[in-house]
């Protein structure tokens, strides 16, 4: 399967996802020479640097792409740096793609590195009357958490969903994740310990929630032709089919993170597809591919119940036939559809710059028959979805 | 110094009006007329209209229930949380005739527990925070009268 606009994954390379407080940079560089390694090409070698930003870093977050140039070493290079919130990776991918697309360059480095504070995300400092996302703090109190218990309680309410559905997530991705070098949390955890956590944001309990962590993570791509020179034949690569980086469509009438209110359904009616399935039938129409032809998934669970929407806006199911889908198995390792088989941000937490690109890795891995323990087997197509703060789409499609 | 003599001023100036019967203000578009809030001038968000107005306007007081929570734990600055912390419940609520679904806190005492999707609620002004001359308000979703209760 191949298209005139596929790009090669050549190499993917990570840091673990931890929470030590160093330097963002030295995560970064561990996941730079991981993926150089892997991609069998030297630092000198790359004509393109891709940063996803972080914006509690500092300066070198907020350019990244020039941040890990200098550290790798000054080679008179390109370089971009990105910032979407959650979906930066997936933003810098589609820079590096999209240059050597143009024929600007034939091979680029995709990195993201983050280092986090501990607890609730805050607003970065200072008093900013006219910042949305620093007044929803101010005003309401409106944490993360409460815009991902806003979508848990509609699937209590509107489809059934119980509180065993969403440990049943965490338990799930658990499992996955205990095989995970990468990941956080290794430790398998049960239903009890979920529901016996402590609610933060009614119905959503700690364990619900992901944590915030440290972490890196770096992919090399390249044109089609740089990659056969390299590899000797592009049989059995990892080809980049879509990347969707799409806006929501006026009205945007879900409530989103950070927003006081939705868009206004008083003139126009909301489009026929919501921000999140746009993002996801974006790549799918890229790829001239469909739900059906996916091997795996890795989605932006960011509280379990976040999961569940997933399942829905890729097509895995119809709306309010998640809680069945995950009942019956069919998205645990060994099901027909596998969704976060890396553990997810239930085993990771989120490392925001990172964590798009992490997922290209997992699914890098995985379409290699390189996962080990949490291998899915035969995997030919993996596709990603996240969405960052403010409207930024992400997913990516890869197949081999 | 004394405290009773504070003035009630909105924590967000001009997002809704300080009377007994508050109304939150929106902005509306003098070309299309479509809705926004929190109120802002300048450009209509509707791609298909070029105006760069948009009015202020008294929004709905009331309608239902979009959804819900309960912050059990404080939330960070630059939210004041009280101390010890109490519980409080937020609601997104709909606005039938804008086509807005506006996010607000509760009013104290009425929980998780006490709400569900589709109530109807109504708009009530309660104090964010204060200072010695001052009482900040902000606007609170309340269940409108007469089911009003806290358990």
């Amino acid at each position: 399967m191949a298209g005139e606009h596929d790009v090669v994954v050549l190499g993917a390379g990570m840091h673990p996802w931890g929470k030590w407080g160093r330097d963002f940079t030295e995560y970064g560089m561990v996941a730079a020479r991981a993926a150089l390694a892997d991609a069998g090409v030297t630092w000198r070698d790359i004509q393109y640097v891709a940063g996803a930003d972080t914006i509690r870093n500092g300066y070198p977050g907020f350019v990244s792409g020039a941040t890990f140039a200098q550290k790798l070493g000054w080679t008179g290079g390109r370089v971009s740096s990105s910032y979407a919130a959650c979906a930066s990776g997936a933003s810098a991918l589609h820079a590096a793609r999209s240059e050597i697309l143009a024929g600007f360059c034939d091979v680029a480095l995709v990195i993201g590195a983050d280092t986090t504070p501990k607890g609730f995300f805050a607003p970065v400092g200072g008093e900013r009357r006219t910042d949305p996302d620093w007044l929803r703090f101010h005003l309401i109190g409106a944490t993360n958490p409460v815009y991902f218990a806003l979508n848990a309680r509609r699937r209590m309410d509107l489809y059934g969903a119980t509180a065993d559905d969403f440990a049943a997530v965490k338990v799930k991705n658990s499992r996955h994740g205990a095989h995970n070098p990468n990941a956080r949390y290794r430790t398998e955890v049960d239903a009890a310990a979920v529901l016996n956590s402590p609610v933060v944001a009614d119905p959503l309990r700690l364990l619900d929630i992901c944590a915030t962590s440290d972490g890196a993570a770096a992919v090399v791509v390249a044109s089609q032709d740089y990659a056969r020179h390299r590899l000797g034949t592009l049989d059995g690569a990892v080809r980049v089919r879509a990347v969707s980086t799409v806006t929501p469509t006026y009205p945007q009438a879900r409530l989103e993170l950070p927003d006081f209110a939705t868009d206004s359904t008083a003139v126009l009616p909301a489009p026929a597809l919501g921000f999140k399935d746009s993002i996801a039938a974006a790549a799918y129409d890229e790829a001239g591919l469909g739900p059906d032809d996916l091997s795996c998934a890795e989605v932006y669970d960011l509280s379990t119940a976040l999961e569940l929407d997933w399942y829905e806006h890729i097509g895995l199911c119809g709306e309010g036939e998640a809680e069945g889908l995950l009942r019956s198995g069919a998205t645990a390792l060994g099901g027909r559809i596998p969704v976060n088989p890396s553990g997810g941000l239930a085993s990771f937490g989120e490392a925001i710059p990172a964590q798009a690109i992490a997922q290209v890795c997992e699914l890098t891995w995985q379409l290699r028959g390189q996962a080990g323990a949490r291998q899915v087997e035969g995997a030919t197509s993996g596709l990603t979805i996240n969405q960052g703060l403010f409207g930024h789409g992400s997913s990516v499609i890869l197949t081999r | 110094m004394a405290t009773t003599s504070r003035t009630a001023v909105p924590a967000a100036d001009g997002w809704f009006t300080v009377s007994d019967r508050p109304k939150l203000l929106g902005g509306c578009c003098p070309a299309c007329g479509t809705y926004v809030f929190p109120p802002r001038s300048g450009a209509c968000p509707n791609p298909d209209c070029s105006s760069d107005e948009l009015v202020p306007t008294e929004l709905s007081s009331h309608g239902p229930i979009w959804s819900y929570t309960e912050n059990r734990y404080a939330p960070p600055p630059p939210f004041e949380a009280t101390d010890p912390f109490e519980p409080y419940a937020i609601a997104a609520v709909e606005l039938v005739e804008e086509g807005l679904v506006v996010l607000g806190q509760v009013a104290k005492g009425v929980l998780a527990a006490d709400l569900r999707i589709g109530m109807e609620m109504q708009l009530e002004l309660d104090v964010l925070r204060r200072d010695d001359e001052h009482d900040y308000l902000v606007w609170v979703w309340a269940p409108a009268a007469p089911a009003r209760g806290g358990a």
